[in-house]
């Protein structure tokens, strides 16, 4: 089976949406862990109000990306070519 | 006192037609009615004519009759089957077999009554010799 | 507020949501499920997550330790955003193959390994059992808070009546909702809709408590930051191996939780809506963590020092004078608390009855085939477990003392059912994974996690010994259980949770590696890990057994999924053989169907053992090498298309070699015909013949006279009635016939049945089993005409049921607009090779003419059925000559 070398363009599209469902986890694990970086190297005390602030946003924007990938991606038509565990291989 | 004619026949109505019919020349008739041990009635009642009904419950006129001219002393029983499907295919079985005489039912008294006479003259003229 | 009326209120919260999952699932079994299936109901059951844990504890926990509660959601929060990894395949195999648990997930990937199932069984009950041990507790401390608030006299309630009060209520919950039918696909739509309105009932009561803290105590946000920043909260220890460990864990958690799994895919009946739950989830447990800390932070303002944190969700609002509110919140808790028991006990008996007590059972009776109703046999099972899992969790309450803060409780089952991790993400991305790596990877790292974390929780003194903790077993002290191999600066829980996983991962890899799966294992791999490639997705291969007895298969289905369900899927599936009636040939595509739906109800390994037993064959056959020798999957997915090809060719040749097998048969049928047309006639001819020949001879005495006239009579009349009875057969074959469509009672019709066959063989005593209120049903039909079938079939069953105490049974059964009538008797039956010919003209089984008729009966019945708009067919796998007549209850004259 031969694949395509170029894709039409709404088959393009789809296929990116789906790179960014899976990249959005790892953002999300990212973001999630930044706050470990911040404040001093040598204590571990951190503000209770400003963290809480950050993690909430960052919490709510994952939220909202992940409902316009959710309503986009289940508008696609289901079957052909839904699976792509061969991209891996 | 007369031969001794044993008649397999499941119809109970046609058993009596035939054995009144021969009991009247002067033969004793006796008759039986099913045929999953009709070979053993055959054994231990020693009749000098067989009539053997084709279809009969539990086994064809055709197997016992086989079975019983394997049998020591049984060999030369005249025997004269009935049937009452009545194609050619069934008179080569029956002659195959081995019966001496084969009848398609309904038969007249007289023809039924002449064919056991026949089995039972050849009989006499076998016992002279 | 005074006792009694709490206890009143949450009694009544109880039968409401009785009510809830009773109309529910009324609904659901007419079919009018309708917004019950939508994605918001799935995604509110998905909250069984947060449970008394989360609505209480949480502020206990941010009191303690700021802001490191959030961890417990951010972790479900990256995998439900990032459902397109791994919830998506997790649900989307959990349909394809039918899994029951997360146990029946793990057996089933490794060659529907049954070790492996128990395995997952033993410890998802160890690890839930301190869960549930949790609830319990925190209901009881719940209802405790009220009680010492009481100032009307009401004694302070003993807690331990409280929680063995509880503990039975819940199980009896469990049990009449979660085990009321057994399901073909193990779900219960009514458990889930209560579950989803307990959810509201806590999203709105921890909400309300917030709203009010923020607003009715505090001056706003602005006001409640402000407060945090002169709290002893304001600062926060962030220690990183913890922060990302609990992240880790958490996340592990919710996708290997049993509870978990039983609402995120055995629950799941649309895998869109995961989609939707992907975003709406982490909505929901954000929201349900927004008021924590304000909640944790004026309370620690205003509740007396020394106050349990862990209950400021109720104390705050009680000790506010905010009565309605605190019983709003401890509903609330109640919910969680009761939801996750509920849905925990329901998962965990599932598994404990489908891995242990079943194949138990099963291991018992070698026997070929399964007698009994199995059916029951499972729900009692699962009901006992349900019971045996609360008593445990009762017993651990009872044990542990019931005082540990709340969070760390949670936090040691997390770690536990975490294990399962490796042996299942290996399960569905990696095909090398095999049944031996992951038996060793679960063993270890669950001794790991009871060495470190499981018995020492236990309390010193209490399963290990200090000395022990202190200097290692037996003096080794890089033994020492929490400081594995000399690690010594590690938090206890992570230290647990860092070396579980790790060995656990890494002697699942090596097992793996090491060792060579049997092909069961390599094709089940292949079917998960390729999960969207192909739809039928492998299975393991049944060969074609011939004769291996679709009535054996069909009289075991009927055992598990229930008469009507078992006949359905039998006769669906001949159909789509192309065959006609209710046994199907055993191919191989058959019976693995038969398997996935069985599965569905019994778990993957007990199907297979069950059907193993009647195919007889658990060996692995030449098609099942020949299935992994052809890995390629590019060459399978080619061949897909040529193989549906092929499938509609195999199936329009074998409707044509069945055709024309009918077609031979006919025509040996229509020799065979004319001769017995020729017997029938011939015979009652010689009598009349012979006798009339005697009488006109004359000279006979009178009696005889009569004897013999009588017996021409009788033979005149059977010749009548065959030219009657063929007359009879070919008006109705042409469809010619006049009905007289009139509406009459199924009832009397029977009862006039019975009276004219009792003619037939009168000296035999039969014993008739009516159901004499289904018959009340009217009729509009030709009732001579149906009458008639149904004396035919009386009569054949007093001509040939062959039992010595001889019984018939008639019932009657209404679906749709359809009345169903069997005659079943107690006799042989008929054999399965001559059940396809009975209803042809003349088809008498035996040579015996003895029965008196000319074999024109069943024949008759089927032209008349089918004049009448019905059927009539005879019914394989019941315990004698059965049939069943089929016909509509209003059936309309046709257009002349």
């Amino acid at each position: 089976m031969k694949r395509p070398l170029f894709l039409a363009p709404q088959t393009y599209r789809q296929r990116r949406l789906r790179d960014a469902a899976r990249i959005l986890p790892v953002l999300a694990a990212f973001l999630l862990i930044l706050p470990m970086l911040w404040g001093d190297e040598a204590s571990d005390i951190r503000q209770t109000g400003s963290d809480g602030i950050y993690l909430f946003v960052v919490w709510f924007l994952l939220i909202v990306s992940a409902a316009l990938l959710a309503r986009r991606l289940s508008s696609e038509p289901d079957g052909v070519d839904a699976a792509s565990p061969k991209d891996k291989k | 006192m007369g031969l001794h004619v044993l008649l397999i026949e499941d119809e109970p109505n046609i058993a009596e037609a035939i054995r009144f019919i021969l009991s009247r020349d002067g033969f004793s008739v006796s008759t039986y009615g099913d045929g999953q041990d009709a070979v053993a009635q055959v054994v231990s009642l020693r009749p000098d004519i067989l009539i053997l009904d084709v279809m009969l419950p539990g086994q064809s006129g055709y197997d016992i009759l086989g079975q019983l001219r394997q049998r020591a002393g049984f060999a030369d029983l005249p025997v004269l089957m009935l049937t009452a499907k009545g194609q050619g295919r069934d008179r080569e079985t029956a002659a195959r077999v081995g019966a001496d005489m084969f009848m398609t039912k309904p038969f007249s008294n007289a023809e039924i009554l002449a064919a056991v006479r026949s089995l039972g003259r050849g009989l006499t003229l076998r016992g002279a010799e | 507020m005074p006792f009694n009326l709490l206890v009143v209120a949450a009694l009544a919260y109880v039968i409401s949501l009785f009510c809830v999952a009773f109309v529910v699932e009324r609904r659901a079994e007419i079919g009018a499920a309708g917004w019950l299936r939508s994605p918001l109901v799935y995604t509110l059951s998905l909250s069984v997550y947060c449970t008394a844990w989360t609505f209480y504890g949480a502020v206990g926990y941010a009191a303690r330790s700021g802001l490191e509660f959030l961890t417990i959601y951010l972790g479900p929060t990256i995998v439900f955003v990032g459902w397109w990894w791994v919830l998506r395949k997790l649900v989307r195999i959990g349909r394809q193959h039918r899994v029951t648990s997360i146990a029946d997930l793990i057996s089933s990937r490794y060659g529907k390994s049954n070790l492996l199932g128990v395995i997952v069984t033993v410890m998802c009950v160890m690890a839930a059992t301190p869960y549930i041990a949790l609830q319990l507790q925190s209901v009881t401390l719940s209802f405790g808070v009220f009680a010492s608030a009481t100032t009307d006299g009401w004694a302070k309630p003993n807690g331990d009546v409280t929680s063995i009060w509880v503990t039975a209520g819940l199980a009896v919950f469990t049990i009449l909702f979660g085990t009321r039918n057994l399901d073909a696909n193990e779900q219960h739509t009514g458990v889930v809709t209560a579950i989803a309105v307990e959810a509201v009932v806590k999203l709105v009561a921890l909400v309300a408590v917030g709203c009010f803290v923020v607003w009715g105590i505090a001056d706003g946000p602005r006001d409640i930051l402000a407060r945090i920043d002169a709290s002893e909260m304001a600062n926060w220890h962030m220690k990183p191996s913890r922060w990302t460990g609990l992240i880790f864990l958490s996340a592990a958690a919710v996708i290997c939780l049993p509870r978990m799994f039983q609402v995120l895919v055995v629950e799941n009946s649309d895998e869109r809506h995961l989609a939707t739950a992907s975003w709406a989830f982490p909505l929901y447990v954000m929201i349900m963590s927004l008021f924590v800390v304000p909640i944790a932070v004026v309370g620690l303002e205003l509740m007396p020092e020394g106050a349990n944190p862990d209950l400021f969700v109720l104390t705050l609002p009680l000790a506010q004078g905010q009565g309605g509110l605190a019983m709003l919140a401890f509903l609330g808790g109640f919910s969680s608390a009761t939801s996750m028991v509920i849905v925990a006990s329901i998962a965990l008996a599932t598994m404990v009855s489908n891995h242990i007590v079943m194949p138990f059972w099963l291991s018992l009776r070698p026997a070929k085939a399964v007698p009994g109703d199995v059916r029951r046999l499972i729900l009692l099972s699962r009901r006992l477990s349900i019971g045996a899992i609360l008593a445990l969790g009762y017993a651990y309450y009872k044990v542990s003392g019931g005082s540990e803060a709340l969070a760390s409780i949670g936090l040691i089952s997390f770690v536990g059912v975490a294990q399962i991790l490796p042996a299942m993400l290996g399960g569905l991305f990696w095909r090398g994974a095999t049944r031996v790596g992951a038996v060793l990877g679960l063993c270890f790292g669950f001794a790991i996690w009871g060495y470190t974390l499981f018995l020492p929780s236990f309390g010193a003194e209490a399963a290990l010994s200090a000395q022990v903790m202190t200097e290692g077993p037996f003096g080794i002290t890089w033994l020492r259980p929490q400081a594995l191999f000399g690690v010594t600066g590690m938090d206890p829980l992570i230290h647990a949770l860092f070396w579980s996983i790790t060995l656990n991962t890494l002697i699942f890899c090596a097992g793996s590696l090491v060792s060579f799966p049997s092909p069961v294992e390599r094709v089940q791999g292949a079917a998960f890990v390729n999960a969207f490639d192909a739809e039928p997705g492998g299975g393991q291969g049944w060969t074609a057994q011939g004769e291996a007895g679709a009535e054996d298969l069909l009289v075991m289905a009927q055992r598990i999924l229930g008469d009507d369900e078992a006949l359905g899927f039998f006769e669906a599936q001949a159909v789509m053989q192309g065959k006609v009636g209710y046994l199907p040939d055993p191919t191989a595509g058959f019976i693995e169907q038969l398997e996935r739906r069985l599965a569905g109800a019994v778990g993957a390994a007990t199907a297979h053992a069950m059907i193993s037993q009647i195919v007889g064959r658990t060996a692995v056959s030449v098609e099942d090498l020949m299935a992994v020798a052809n890995e390629a999957a590019q060459i399978m997915e080619y061949s897909a298309k040529l193989e549906e090809q092929q499938d509609a060719l195999t199936r329009s040749a074998r409707q044509l070699r069945d055709a024309n097998d009918k077609l031979t048969q006919l025509s040996v049928q229509k020799d065979a015909f004319l001769s017995q047309i020729s017997h029938e006639l011939r015979t009652p001819m010689t009598s009349i013949r012979a006798f009339s020949e005697i009488l006109t001879e004359g000279d006979l005495p009178p009696e005889l006279v009569t004897k013999y006239g009588l017996v021409i009579h009788q033979e005149t009349k059977r010749l009548t009635r065959l030219l009657d009875d063929l007359l009879d057969l070919s008006v109705l074959e042409s469809g010619t016939v006049q009905l007289n469509l009139d509406l009459s009672s199924l009832r009397s019709m029977i009862d006039a049945a019975l009276q004219s066959a009792s003619h037939t063989r009168p000296e035999r005593s039969f014993v008739i089993h009516r159901d004499l209120p289904g018959e009340e049903v009217f009729l509009r039909t030709d009732s001579d005409r149906l009458t008639q079938v149904f004396i035919n079939l009386i009569s054949n069953a007093r001509k040939y049921c062959d039992s010595d105490a001889p019984e018939l049974r008639i019932s009657v059964r209404r679906k749709g607009g359809r009345v169903t009538v069997d005659f079943i008797d107690n006799g042989s039956g008929i054999p399965k090779d001559k059940q396809s010919l009975i209803f042809e003209k003349f088809a008498r089984l035996t040579d015996q003419t003895k029965a008196g008729g000319a074999g024109l009966g069943l024949a008759i019945c089927r032209e008349v059925m089918a004049n009448l708009g019905g059927t009539i067919s005879y019914l394989p796998g019941q315990w004698g000559g059965a049939f069943r007549v089929t016909l509509p209850l209003r059936l309309e004259k046709p257009k002349a």
